[in-house]
C-alpha cells in the first residue's frame, strides 16, 4: 500500500555523503591541495573570482575543489560567502596606467610606447596535446627582463591626442557609485552599474553575445585597441585620514575596444570605446565584455537597437549565471501540485473534445461558443 | 588559510534584515505592489526559495515556530532542506503542524486549515510579475501597473475562453488585491485563491532572483480575475482523499502500478495526518478497503 513518501531528511544526508565520496574519489590517490589548484589551475581560479566578484585565490580554489571542478557551482559557493561580508566602502578607481604589466598587446599599432608584450599566453601555441604533461617533467625557468618602473600610456590616450576618440567621460559630481549587490537593478541602468553586471556576467553568455555582434547582430566595427594584464594597486580613502591608503595589489585584465563611429547630430565622427575589466587573467572575458559594453551603448550614441546584444534589459537580466542556473535547475524541484491542475484541465478538455466529435460537431467551433 | 566567517542569527546580517523589513512594511502599506529590494545571494540556489528564505530570515525571532511546506507537504526534499537551514542558523523550534506554527513558509500551496491572526504565511515566488508572460519588459510592466492598465490580462483570459471555452489558467491565477494591483499569487493552484481573500493571517511574498517583495495584509480583499458570464471557479475532485476521506481539499494523484491504478490523497500532509489522528478514514484505509480504482469518472467535476 502507498505510504506518503517520508524520509526526505535521511535521503538528503545520504546523498550528500555520497557526494563527498565522489568528490574525494579514489582514496589511494593523494587529495588535490588548495595550493596546487591555485598554482596549476590558476585560470579556473581566476574565472571563479571574477564571476563571484570576490578577489581571494585561496577561497576560490577551495570552491573549485568543493564543486568538483564545476565552475558555476564554484562561483555560486564563493558568491554566497561574499554576500555575508561587511561592506566598508568603495575603492578609488584603479589606475591601470600604473599597472605592473605582464602582458600588453595592441592590434591597432605595430609598435607603441610601452611596447607589445606577449606574456603568458596560449596565443600562437599549436593546440597539440603535450605528452610531457602526462608526467611531471622538468619545466624551464622563464626568461624575464628586469621590471620597468613607470607608466604605460593607454592606446585611448594616444588616439585622444588628436581628439580622434571619445574621452574617458566623467560622472556628474554628485554621482555616487552604484552597487548592484546592495540596490535592486532598475532599467535603464547607468554605465557604472552595467559594467558591474558585465564584470560578473557569465563568460560563455558574454562570449556568445560579443560573437553575435561580429556576425552582424548589432555590428560595432571593433578593433582591439589594447589588452593589458598585470597587477594594480587598490586604494581606499579612509574618511578619518582624509587621504587614500593602499590595500594591496590585485591582478586584472583590461581590454579597450576601439570602435568606428560615423558620428551623429550631436557628436562628430570619432572612435568610440567598449570597456572590459576582469579579475585575474581572463582575456576572453575582458574582450567579450568590451564588445557587449559597446553594443549596449547603442541608445546613448543614437544607434538603432536591432540586435539582442544591444538590448540592455535582455542582456543584463540574463547574464548572471548564478541566477540562471538556479532558475533553470529549479525545474527539477517537485511541481506535482501544479501539474495536477494541468492534468485535470487537459482531461476535461479532451472529454469535451471527444463528446463534441462523437456528436458530429466540429470540436473547435463548439469550444469557441 | 582564510578564516571563514560565522553567521548571524538567521544567517542574514542585521543591516540586511532591516532593509528587508523596510521593504516588507512598504509592501504591507501598498497591498499587491511589488517592492524592489536588494536581494542577497543565499546559500541555496535562486529559484529554490531564496525570496521566501530572506523574508523568513528577516521576520523570524527566537520565539517563533517555523513550518515549511513544498507542494503542501512537510517532507518534500526542498522543504526539509529549508527547515534544516533555519534550525541550523536560527536554532528555532520547527513543526509540521499548521496550528502550532507562527511562520509558515510555502511553495505552491496554501494550507487547508484556516490560518489565524498570529500567523504569517511566506510564499516563495519564482516570477512575481503577473504580466510577465504578456510583456517581457520590466520597464513596460511597471508602467502598466502604475497606470492600472490591465486590459492585456483581460484580453488574455478572454482569448483563453475563445480558444478553449474556459479560462485555461490552472495555477498562478491572477488576482486583484484591495481593488488596485493585479498580483501573481505565486504558482499555487487556483484552488487556493479563495483562501487569500480576507485572510486573518499576514501573507508575504518573496522573489529572490527577481528582487521583489509584495504582501497581502490581513483582512484584505483578494479577487480572482474573471468575467460575469465566465465566473472564477476552482478545481473539484470527484473522490475524497483515499487516506483520510477529506472532501473539498486539493488532492495529489499517486500512480500505484503500471496498469493505470492510481489514488488521490491530500496534498496537505499535515491536514491529512491530523484527520486520520481524529479517526477519519478514507477508502484505502477502510477495514474492508476498496481497491484504488482508475481515473475519476467522466462526470464533469467542475459543474
Amino acid at each position: 500500500m502507498y505510504v506518503a513518501v517520508k524520509g526526505g531528511e535521511a535521503a538528503i544526508a545520504n546523498a550528500h555523503r555520497l557526494l563527498a565520496d565522489r568528490r574525494r574519489g579514489d582514496r589511494s590517490l593523494p587529495a588535490v591541495g588548495i595550493d596546487q589548484i591555485v598554482a596549476q589551475l590558476a585560470l579556473a581560479v581566476d574565472r571563479v573570482m571574477a564571476e563571484a566578484s570576490l578577489y581571494d585565490r585561496t577561497l576560490a580554489a577551495l570552491a573549485v575543489r568543493q564543486a568538483r571542478g564545476d565552475m558555476i557551482e564554484a562561483i555560486f559557493l564563493l558568491r554566497a560567502y561574499r554576500t555575508t561580508l561587511p561592506r566598508f566602502g568603495y575603492s578609488q578607481p584603479l589606475d591601470t596606467v600604473a599597472m605592473k604589466i605582464e602582458r600588453r598587446i595592441s592590434a591597432t599599432y605595430k609598435d607603441l610606447p610601452g611596447g607589445q608584450l606577449l606574456g603568458p599566453t596560449f596565443d600562437y601555441t599549436h593546440r597539440l596535446l603535450d605528452p610531457s604533461l602526462l608526467t611531471d617533467e622538468q619545466v624551464d625557468e622563464p626568461m624575464q627582463r628586469p621590471a620597468e618602473e613607470g607608466r604605460v600610456m593607454r592606446v585611448s590616450e594616444i588616439l585622444n591626442q588628436e581628439g580622434l576618440i571619445e574621452g574617458d567621460g566623467v560622472m556628474p559630481v554628485d554621482h555616487e557609485i552604484g552597487d548592484l549587490t546592495r540596490e535592486p537593478l532598475e532599467f535603464p541602468m547607468t554605465r557604472d552599474l552595467r559594467l558591474q553586471a558585465l564584470a560578473r556576467g557569465d563568460e560563455g553568455f558574454l562570449l556568445a553575445l560579443g560573437y553575435s555582434t561580429q556576425r552582424g547582430y548589432g555590428r560595432t566595427h571593433p578593433f582591439t585597441g589594447e589588452i593589458r594584464i598585470g597587477e594594480v594597486e587598490v586604494e581606499f580613502e579612509v574618511p578619518e585620514l582624509g587621504f587614500a591608503v593602499s590595500l594591496g595589489r590585485i591582478q586584472v585584465t583590461e581590454c579597450q575596444m576601439v570602435n568606428q563611429f560615423k558620428g551623429s547630430a550631436k557628436v562628430p565622427p570619432q572612435f568610440t570605446r567598449g570597456y572590459g575589466l576582469v579579475f585575474g587573467q581572463s582575456e576572453r572575458k575582458a574582450m567579450a565584455m568590451s564588445l557587449v559594453d559597446r553594443a549596449l551603448r547603442a541608445e546613448e550614441l543614437g544607434e538603432d537597437i536591432t540586435a539582442p546584444a544591444q538590448d540592455e534589459e535582455f542582456v543584463i537580466s540574463h547574464s548572471d549565471n548564478v541566477q540562471a542556473t538556479g532558475f533553470v535547475e529549479h525545474l527539477k524541484l517537485p511541481h506535482y501540485v501544479d501539474f495536477q491542475a494541468e492534468l485535470d484541465l487537459v482531461r476535461r478538455m479532451r472529454r469535451e473534445f471527444e463528446a463534441a466529435r462523437d456528436s458530429g460537431m466540429d470540436p473547435m467551433t463548439e469550444a469557441a461558443e | 588559510m582564510t578564516e571563514l566567517a560565522t553567521y548571524n542569527f538567521a544567517y542574514l546580517d542585521e543591516q540586511t534584515k532591516r532593509m528587508i523589513r523596510r521593504a516588507i512594511l512598504k509592501a504591507i502599506a501598498i497591498p499587491g505592489y511589488q517592492v524592489p529590494f536588494a536581494s542577497r545571494e543565499m546559500p541555496m540556489p535562486y529559484g529554490w526559495g531564496t525570496g521566501g528564505v530572506q523574508l523568513t530570515a528577516a521576520i523570524i525571532g527566537p520565539q517563533d515556530v517555523l513550518k515549511v511546506i513544498d507542494q503542501g507537504a512537510d517532507d518534500t526534499t526542498n522543504a526539509v532542506s529549508i527547515r534544516a537551514f533555519f534550525q541550523k542558523v536560527a536554532n528555532v523550534a520547527v513543526t509540521t503542524r499548521t496550528d502550532e506554527a507562527t511562520i509558515i513558509q510555502t511553495r505552491h500551496r496554501i494550507p487547508e486549515a484556516k490560518l489565524g491572526p498570529n500567523q504569517v504565511l511566506v510564499y516563495q515566488v519564482p516570477i512575481p510579475e503577473p504580466l510577465r508572460y504578456l510583456e517581457p519588459r520590466e520597464t513596460e510592466t511597471r508602467k502598466m501597473h502604475a497606470l492600472e492598465e490591465y486590459g492585456l490580462m483581460h484580453v488574455k483570459l478572454y482569448e483563453d475562453i475563445a480558444r478553449n471555452g474556459r479560462i485555461a489558467t490552472t495555477y498562478a491565477y491572477p488576482v486583484k488585491v484591495a481593488g488596485r494591483y493585479v498580483m501573481d499569487p505565486s504558482p499555487t493552484p487556483k484552488f487556493d485563491n479563495p483562501k487569500m481573500h480576507l485572510s486573518d493571517a499576514l501573507q508575504l511574498f518573496g522573489a529572490g532572483r527577481e528582487k521583489r517583495i509584495y504582501a497581502v495584509p490581513p483582512y484584505t480583499e483578494v479577487v480572482s480575475l474573471d468575467f460575469e458570464d465566465h465566473p472564477f471557479e476552482v478545481q473539484r475532485f470527484d473522490k475524497p482523499c483515499a487516506l483520510c476521506g477529506a472532501e473539498q481539499v486539493y488532492l495529489d494523484e499517486v500512480i500505484l502500478d503500471d496498469k493505470g491504478g492510481r489514488m488521490f490523497v491530500c496534498s496537505d500532509t499535515d491536514f491529512c495526518e491530523d484527520r486520520r489522528a481524529h479517526g477519519h478514514v478514507g477508502p484505502m484505509l477502510a477495514p474492508n478497503g476498496l481497491a484504488a480504482d482508475g481515473l475519476p469518472d467522466s462526470k464533469e467535476a467542475a459543474e
